[in-house]
């Protein structure tokens, strides 16, 4: 006789995506191929820890004006290069990935149902994304701050704004994993190459400032800088690049909730939209 | 509702033609896919298990459609031809990840899981990491895995494929024992010797097209234009031959050079079988009566030719 299991729909589904979870999350964090996306995740690491080795007294080194670079080094570098190229490594393999190596189809024997198999791949990744770049991001504020002395960065953090800021900064790497992610995970659900998709919206998110105001909103990144605690810096003196001017063009913030509560319903949209896509899905890894 | 049935499937790549308006009900018991590279049998098996959609018609098995992935994958198992594995995993591991996605509880799925295992001989490398198992290895455990939730409806995409001939023999008895107890378990095989001895029903399958299905004596029964092959062992060939040699059905008669039995070829079997029991009473000793070209290897030669590479 064969066993039962133990419950049927919530509870099932349940067990299901922990158990996908448990396949996916050892894939994704001790793979060999996704090197890059920890080397990617803790760059910013580097310069900080070189300046904190290596200080430049100066009148320039203040603490408000690391917290400016800071500001700087996350929105320009972090959100925009890290975790987008992150996400693209870890979400768009989840489907695709497994596609190319020929083992999707062993979650597809199993009786899973495969909006069940979308939700439990997605969390796996976001798991896999919020540990190593939501822990980057935590690693980073001591890195970039240490080196003002214990007593200025106590003050800093517990007395002035610098937890708050913390938090905004983790919030807003958790939910770049939550929105780039939902995207790259629905690229590799309906595209052989997803990163043509992965292309296009890093130009899409580049443009975003130029865009009109309703366009704008179409995009994580409009979201994520609006949860940010520090406006980007604007570039000073002749070093006003094409570039940089393009970046940091004035993006009319939404207040924090609103950007959370957005970027969250654009996800579970996409997410939706991706798990009723993956009921057509097929296994013809010859043809792709 | 306890068949799989295939109702006017077809399947189309674009241009290209996977498999083409298929229409088949296949019963408990082994039955063999068989037909050359190409032919469609891969693209059949998985429509049946749901991993492709047909372009046109219907497959449903036990009454569920692959569509119904929760209810349907508790009842077929499908040990698929893909050589490939999730990245890192254990024999063990493979078949109790397989089986935690049913929702079974952790002792239910560990029970399982060692049982397949067992079943197919691996519970001592069941350790080890896939990646270090030899191709028959890597066979067994698909095979541990599609049989580790007890399905009904067993799906075997070249199962005996890198098998050594004890773990083939193994095999096929397990196969059959599957069988006996009542599950369909359906192969796609390309070494035809093999299947006379797995199967009760062959199904084969030309360029996408199937150009027959049934036991395989009666299907040879259906090739006219190959005149029926017997070997017939007894005492007095010549004398036989030459009764023989005046009825219309008989083709040919070729006496053996060991001068103790003979090969004829007839268009009727069952009218020659009436004839021989005639001549049998008139006092011709006869030994032994046995088909020589009613086997798979015949009957795929006839209906697909030799000239085809098989899989």
């Amino acid at each position: 006789m064969t066993p039962q299991p133990v419950a049927h729909n919530w509870s099932l589904w349940g067990r299901q995506i922990l158990a996908i979870m448990r396949i996916d999350l050892r894939k994704t964090f001790f793979s060999k191929r996704g090197l890059w996306i920890y080397l990617l995740a803790f760059s910013p690491e580097i310069p900080m820890v070189g300046h904190w080795l290596i200080p430049t007294h100066g009148p320039q080194d203040t603490l408000g004006q690391d917290v400016q670079i800071f500001s700087g080094i996350f929105q320009f570098f972090y959100l925009r290069i890290a975790i987008f190229f992150g996400c693209v490594g870890i979400f768009s393999n989840l489907f695709r990935g497994e596609m190319m190596d020929k083992s999707l189809h062993y979650y597809m024997l199993a009786p899973v149902r495969r909006e069940v198999l979308v939700v439990g791949k997605f969390l796996s990744g976001l798991t896999a994304a919020i540990v190593i770049f939501g822990g980057s991001t935590l690693l980073q504020f001591p890195a970039m701050f240490w080196h003002h002395g214990r007593e200025l960065m106590n003050a800093y953090m517990f007395q002035g704004p610098g937890l708050s800021h913390l938090a905004s900064y983790f919030v807003a790497s958790v939910l770049a994993c939550i929105g780039y992610g939902s995207l790259f995970l629905a690229a590799g659900v309906l595209f052989r190459n997803p990163l043509i998709p992965a292309a296009g919206l890093l130009v899409w998110e580049g443009i975003n400032g130029f865009l009109p105001a309703l366009l704008k909103k179409i995009s994580v990144i409009y979201w994520l800088q609006s949860i940010c605690p520090i406006p980007m810096p604007a570039p000073q003196g002749n070093n006003k690049g094409a570039l940089l001017q393009l970046l940091v063009i004035d993006i009319d913030p939404a207040p924090a909730h609103m950007a959370v509560i957005n970027l969250l319903l654009i996800s579970t949209f996409v997410i939706v939209w991706a798990a009723l896509r993956a009921r057509k899905l097929e296994i013809a890894y010859g043809t792709d | 509702m306890t068949d799989i049935i295939l109702e006017n499937v077809s399947k189309f790549y674009a241009e290209i033609l996977g498999v083409n308006r298929v229409n088949l009900t296949i019963p408990p018991g082994v039955t063999s896919l068989v037909g050359p590279n190409g032919s469609g049998k891969t693209t059949l098996m998985n429509m049946i298990a749901g991993l492709l959609r047909p372009s046109r018609g219907r497959v449903t098995v036990c009454g569920i459609s692959p569509d119904d992935a929760e209810r349907f994958f508790r009842i077929v198992g499908y040990s698929t031809q893909y050589d490939s594995f999730p990245r890192g995993l254990t024999g063990f591991e493979f078949v109790e990840c397989y089986l935690r996605l049913f929702g079974y509880s952790a002792k239910d799925t560990k029970r399982l899981a060692w049982e397949a295992i067992d079943r197919v001989g691996l519970r001592e490398p069941s350790a080890r990491r896939i990646a270090g198992y030899s191709k028959g290895m890597r066979q067994r455990i698909k095979l541990a895995q599609a049989i580790s939730h007890r399905p009904r409806i067993l799906i075997l995409d070249e199962p005996l494929n890198g098998l050594d001939p004890l773990a083939r023999a193994e095999t096929i008895a397990l196969f059959q024992a599957l069988a006996a107890e009542g599950s369909h378990v359906l192969i796609s095989t390309h070494i035809l010797h093999e299947v006379d001895l797995i199967s009760d029903r062959v199904i084969m399958m030309n360029q996408g097209y199937v150009v027959a299905e049934g036991q395989i004596r009666g299907m040879r029964d259906e090739i006219s234009e190959h005149p029926m092959q017997v070997l017939i062992r007894c005492d007095k060939p010549e004398y036989l031959a030459s009764r023989l040699f005046g009825e219309n059905q008989v083709v040919e008669v070729r006496i053996h050079a060991d001068r103790a039995g003979l090969l004829v070829r007839t268009r009727s079997a069952d009218g020659f079988y009436k004839l021989l029991n005639h001549i049998a009473l008139n006092g011709v000793q006869i030994e032994s009566v046995s088909p020589a070209d009613d086997d798979a290897q015949s009957v795929y030669e006839y209906l697909i030719g030799s000239e085809e590479s098989t899989k």
